[in-house]
């Protein structure tokens, strides 16, 4: 069991006054068995004149507030204790059935409320299914390799054919220009892998959340270098949601802190807003995962 | 009876009718005999001659175009808004028809609800595999946001319209289900409007039923979402959306404002209107928007339509729209191939009304015959698209099918197959001949809170194909419509849409206007005046040429380009460089873009453009016959910009009517308005406006004196192009006098064409606008007037007319006019932050 203290500040630096902003907030950890959610607060500055917690259509914790006084400037922390220990993955690659098995298995599957599994192989509002997604995954997927197993080398794969460049994509970026360029961050990892799975007919999820970053040996850990991180899980019949971690090419342990789970980035965006006023915005983000001994 | 007479005799259209038909159709019956609800209506059809049908139809053609029933024209740069068409022949439907199509549309009105209501709470249809996952989570539609979100009471579908025409069995078939913000109920009451004038005595035989009592069950519906007075707003796209027209005709014929997203703001998760007047709380939102353009925050990010945070205070019950959010999922021609078993299990009954047979390709097998039969299905997707609309295989090439079977194999769930049923047709009048053309009619329903059920409107919109082979009635608007009668068994008693019983009267139009409406009437106030300003002046520019022409005098011919010049100081008309000869004559290539040319700014047309573009934009608040003029003026623009290359002397005609329809506008508003905050803001933009050109023309043209004859012409032109010959000779019995012009044109009080009187009246106008709690900026405005006023006050005419010996000009006027021009720059900028403050644009911040 770990326990980590997450701070994440967004800092929002408007050219002109705002006189009003509707915002939500998925930034608030989500509590599975192996992962415990201690405490998490958010505060504002200025003050919200208006506030509320809801769950979102994937159980994701949405905290949603306005600020209703002109101001110039937003600033957003969100503090969290989390307790974690290591996530059911299925050690033994080897032993799932052969992905085209889960294929079928998954297809005829109904929804229900213990396994929404079926919905997670539609292409999203990021993400279509088109063929050169199942063309690039195609290597990987060899007839009856054990689904796992299969996951894992295309896993592999992206991590040798990509490059982590940051600030090479944005958010507008289409998945395909992330196959051709095979340059991205994390979030193009995460789409393109589960634009993957999903082509092949898998059902497959994003994940958005945090990752505790080691400093090289030798050196002091830096307060606020950590970021936003994102990964993917794919639904294995038997041994339930496995999930893989492209951009560090492993499968995640209690390193890997959730926030929230959806169809891709635009389901589970940490921090979405709509100011009202003119001119630009400078933004400024600082996000330290810090471990800490025991219960805090 | 000798033949050559039958061909003249207008009954004998019904009997070529008769020998034109294709299949079954909705005059006559199988037997080949007019059908018995169709007699009365024959009969006094049948007696009207050729010239009485011309008179009927074009009473129609007026009325709808006076009234404005426009259609707007996508991708017409010009923003054409064309004109509603309306057959003088109705489609009537007896009344044992229409208990089945009642009743029909009830039950599946039920059944849709209940479909809803499930798949945004429990999805129990999904899980137990009723209803495939693909069909509804691939939909646009399905909107996840809105999942939990429920309305109190028993619909969480408030408002439905169906596509139906007559299948083959004699039944009415629904064709489209129209879910989301339903249109075209307030074209059904506009073409009933029409024809009751238009053709009186026939609707009072056929004993129609009528439509008031339908729309009264809606506003009791809406109203009862709010508290005792509740505050209920038509949301529209705006202008430029096709339908716009009916979006201002429903509010006005309901009672509710009109407005755009950013009219509204949410606070504390509840909705507010920006008024004149400060924040108004509103209750139901009546959305003619489409729903994922609802709301930047939860829906599409990009759409500058909706209003951010509208979802949570919808969530938080602060605030109802009708439609709700997320009733588009229910638009999904794939959903029809699941009605009749959704109804059996659902409401234990058997579907009523029947629609084509539907593949949905999301299944294996369904796929397999859609493929196979493509060259005979007609292929849709399970929503509306841009890239594809409706396919009719029978119709498509080769190469068409070859794509649509590689976009279905390709994602096989956003596609259905439906068999292609022929319809019935129906009489449509083309010249002077009924053809037999297929038709739609579009049937609405609201929920009745009261009754818990819902009420169908007795009518519709129905629609016809283009000509006789078409089987395709498009479902955009545009094309003929007709008006539908729905015959009565019982004489029903009247019924007001303003009178129902036990229920408050309701206010909400005595209410402040939004703070965008507002801003519209002011600037169609100033546009009005511009307009006008720029007619007379032309036309006294025209005028002079005339004389030139005649006399060929060189002072006069330098009059000319004097008085040019002016002009377009004065409007900021810049003309074109190579045309910069102060030989007026030589400049006609100008004078013709100053008349004719839209694209330049400051020119008349340009100005009459922007006028009708704001009166556009206050569509809903203005009186049928100020809309006519209105219509009239766009006639006027149009024509104008159809002759750029007329002799410029023959527009003095189009002068004087354009000046003719302004002056009516203008006396239209003073005896049809109120003296409310409209009213007011539209007067202060004309006051600012007829003070900004007066100035202006002072300016250019009295502060530095000509020669004796070059003063006197300029002044005699200066003096008609106010509107003020008359007068001033009438006052000072004389040759016109500088001293005189600036008494008359600038300090007399008393005069309505004076400075002195505009700036007394936006005094007035201002000390009536309402109060904006925590602002100065009414005090602001007034301080300024009241600055211009004395100013103007302390005048002495003598003294402004006196030239300086040292700068040859008139100073003091020269230093009046341009501390008048500033004080009133400032008045109009004070004006626009205190009262139209509402174009803060929002943007998306991602984190």
């Amino acid at each position: 069991m770990k326990h980590y203290r997450i701070s994440h500040t967004t800092s929002y630096t408007y050219d002109g006054l705002v006189s009003l902003c509707h915002n939500e907030a998925r930034l608030t950890p989500r509590p599975f068995a192996w992962q415990a959610c201690v405490s998490s607060a958010v505060t504002t500055t200025p003050l919200p004149s208006n506030k509320r917690d809801r769950r979102d259509f994937f159980g994701n914790r949405v905290h949603y507030f306005a600020i209703q006084e002109p101001h110039e400037q937003l600033t957003i922390t969100v503090t969290s204790e989390v307790s974690i220990a290591a996530p059911p993955n299925e050690a033994d690659a080897n032993a799932s059935q052969p992905w085209e098995k889960v294929v079928s298995f998954v297809r005829q599957q109904l929804v229900s409320p213990e396994s929404d599994a079926r919905t997670f192989t539609l292409p999203s509002p990021l993400i279509s299914t088109e063929k050169p997604f199942a063309e690039y995954a195609g290597p990987s997927f060899a007839a009856g390799r054990p689904m796992l197993e299969a996951v894992e080398h295309l896993m592999n794969r992206i991590d040798v054919d990509f490059t982590f460049v940051s600030g090479a994509t944005t958010i507008a970026t289409p998945l395909a220009e992330v196959l051709m360029h095979r340059r991205g961050v994390c979030q193009d990892f995460a789409q393109l892998m589960i634009a993957c799975l999903r082509s092949l007919g898998l059902a497959a999820r994003y994940v958005s959340g945090y990752l505790e970053t080691l400093p090289p040996p030798g050196q002091e850990r830096l307060v606020g270098a950590d970021a936003s991180h994102a990964w993917v899980e794919v639904y294995d019949p038997d041994a339930g949601w496995q999930a893989f971690d492209p951009t560090n090419n492993l499968r995640p342990g209690d390193k890997h802190i959730i926030l929230s789970l959806g169809r891709d980035f635009s389901d589970v965006t940490p921090l979405k807003g709509i100011m009202m006023g003119s001119g630009r915005h400078d933004l400024e983000v600082t996000v330290d995962v810090m471990p800490v001994k025991n219960n805090v | 009876m000798a033949l050559a007479h039958v061909a003249e005799n207008p009954s004998n259209r019904i009997a070529t009718y008769a020998k034109a038909l294709i299949g079954y159709d909705e005059l006559f019956g199988e037997d080949g005999q007019v059908l018995p609800h169709w007699m009365p209506f024959v009969n006094g059809f049948r007696n009207l001659s050729f010239a009485d049908l011309e008179d009927v139809r074009s009473e129609i053609r007026r009325q709808l175009r006076e009234n404005g029933v426009t259609v707007h024209v996508h991708g017409d740069p010009a923003g054409t808004h064309r004109t509603w068409e309306l057959d003088p022949v109705p489609l009537l439907v007896n009344a044992e028809d229409w208990v089945q199509v009642d009743s029909g549309l009830h039950q599946r009105a039920t059944l849709l609800n209940a479909i809803l209501e499930d798949l945004y709470d429990k999805r129990r249809l999904i899980r137990d595999g009723s209803l495939p996952m693909e069909l509804v989570y691939r939909h646009p539609g399905f909107l996840r946001p809105c999942d939990g979100v429920r309305l109190p009471g028993a619909h969480q579908l408030l408002l439905y319209a169906a596509d139906l025409a007559r299948g083959p069995d004699d039944r009415m078939w629904v064709v489209n289900d129209r879910t989301q913000a339903p249109s075209g109920s307030g074209y059904a009451l506009e073409n009933r409007s029409a024809m009751t004038r238009a053709l009186p005595e026939l609707f009072q035989e056929c004993d129609t039923r009528r439509l008031a009592r339908f729309f009264r069950t809606l506003r009791s519906t809406l109203s009862g979402f709010g508290g005792t007075d509740p505050r209920i707003v038509v949301m529209t796209p705006g202008p430029l959306n096709e339908t716009y027209f009916e979006h201002a005709y429903l509010a006005s014929y309901l009672g509710y404002t009109l407005v755009q997203g950013d009219d509204l703001t949410i606070r504390d998760s509840q909705v507010w209107l920006k008024s004149l007047g400060g924040l108004e709380r509103v209750d139901v939102i009546l959305r003619r928007v489409d729903e994922d353009f609802c709301d930047p925050l939860e829906l599409r990010g990009e759409s500058m339509l909706g209003v951010p945070g509208l979802l949570e205070a919808v969530r938080c019950g602060n605030v109802v729209v009708a439609n709700p959010l997320g009733t588009g999922v229910l638009e999904n021609p794939g959903l029809m191939a699941f009605l009749p078993s959704l109804c059996r299990k659902l409401l234990g009954e058997e579907l009523q009304m029947p629609s084509a047979g539907t593949w949905w390709c999301g299944q294996e097998k369904a796929q397999k015959y859609v493929l196979e039969h493509l060259d005979k299905l007609v292929i849709k997707r399970i929503y509306r698209g841009r890239d594809l609309g409706t396919v009719f295989g029978a119709a498509a090439s080769k190469t068409v099918l070859e794509t649509l079977r590689q976009r279905i194999m390709k994602d096989p769930a956003l596609y259905v197959g439906q068999e292609q049923v022929s319809f019935s047709t129906m009489p449509c009048l083309v010249g002077e001949k009924l053809e037999p053309r297929r038709g739609v009619l579009r049937a609405f329903l609201s929920a009745d809170s009261d009754a818990g059920d819902y009420a169908v409107m007795p009518g519709g919109l129905t629609r016809s194909a283009p000509d006789s082979d078409s089987v395709v009635v498009s479902s955009a608007f545009g094309g003929s419509s007709k008006d539908t009668w729905v015959i009565g068994d019982e004489d029903e008693p009247f019924a007001s849409l303003w009178s129902p019983t036990g229920q408050a009267v309701d206010l909400s139009a005595r209410r402040n206007l939004p703070s965008r409406t507002g801003e519209n009437l002011f600037w169609a106030g100033r546009y009005a005046e511009r307009v006008e300003g720029t007619a007379r002046w032309l036309r006294s520019i025209l005028e002079a040429r005339l004389e030139y022409v005649e006399n060929r005098d060189t002072a006069q011919r330098e009059h000319v380009s004097q008085l040019l010049a002016t002009l377009f100081e004065v409007t900021h008309f810049i003309p074109a460089s190579s045309a910069g000869s102060s030989d007026s004559l030589k400049n006609d290539h100008e004078l013709h873009a100053m008349l004719t040319d839209p694209s330049r700014d400051g020119s008349l047309v340009s100005s009459l453009q922007l006028l009708t573009n704001s009166a556009y934009g206050a569509r809903d608040l203005w009186s049928r016959d100020s809309w006519r003029v209105i219509d009239n003026l766009t006639s006027l623009l149009e024509h104008l910009t159809k002759r750029p290359h007329a002799p410029v002397t023959t527009f003095l005609k189009s002068l004087d009517r354009l000046i003719t329809e302004l002056m009516a506008l203008t006396g239209l508003n003073l005896e049809s308005m109120t003296r409310e905050t409209g009213w007011r803001l539209l007067d202060s933009g004309r006051r600012l406006e007829r003070s900004q050109q007066l100035i202006g023309f002072l300016r250019a043209t009295c502060t530095h004196p000509h020669d004796e004859t070059g003063d006197y012409l300029m002044m005699e032109s200066l003096l008609g192009a106010c509107d003020s010959l008359v007068t001033y000779r009438r006052q000072f019995r004389s040759m016109p006098s500088m001293a005189g012009i600036i008494e008359l044109l600038l300090l007399d009080e008393n005069y309505a064409r004076s400075l002195l009187y505009q700036v007394v009246r936006l005094k007035n106008n201002f000390a009536a606008l309402p109060e904006r709690p925590g602002t100065l900026r009414l005090a602001a405005e007034e301080r300024l007037i009241l600055q211009a006023s004395t100013a103007l006050r302390l005048g002495v005419s003598e003294e402004l007319a006196t030239v300086s010996p040292k700068s040859s000009e008139r100073e003091a006027l020269v230093q009046l006019l341009d501390s008048m021009k500033q004080l009133l720059e400032q008045v109009s900028d004070v004006l626009n932050l205190g009262y139209f403050s509402h174009t803060e644009t929002s943007s998306l911040l991602l984190g």
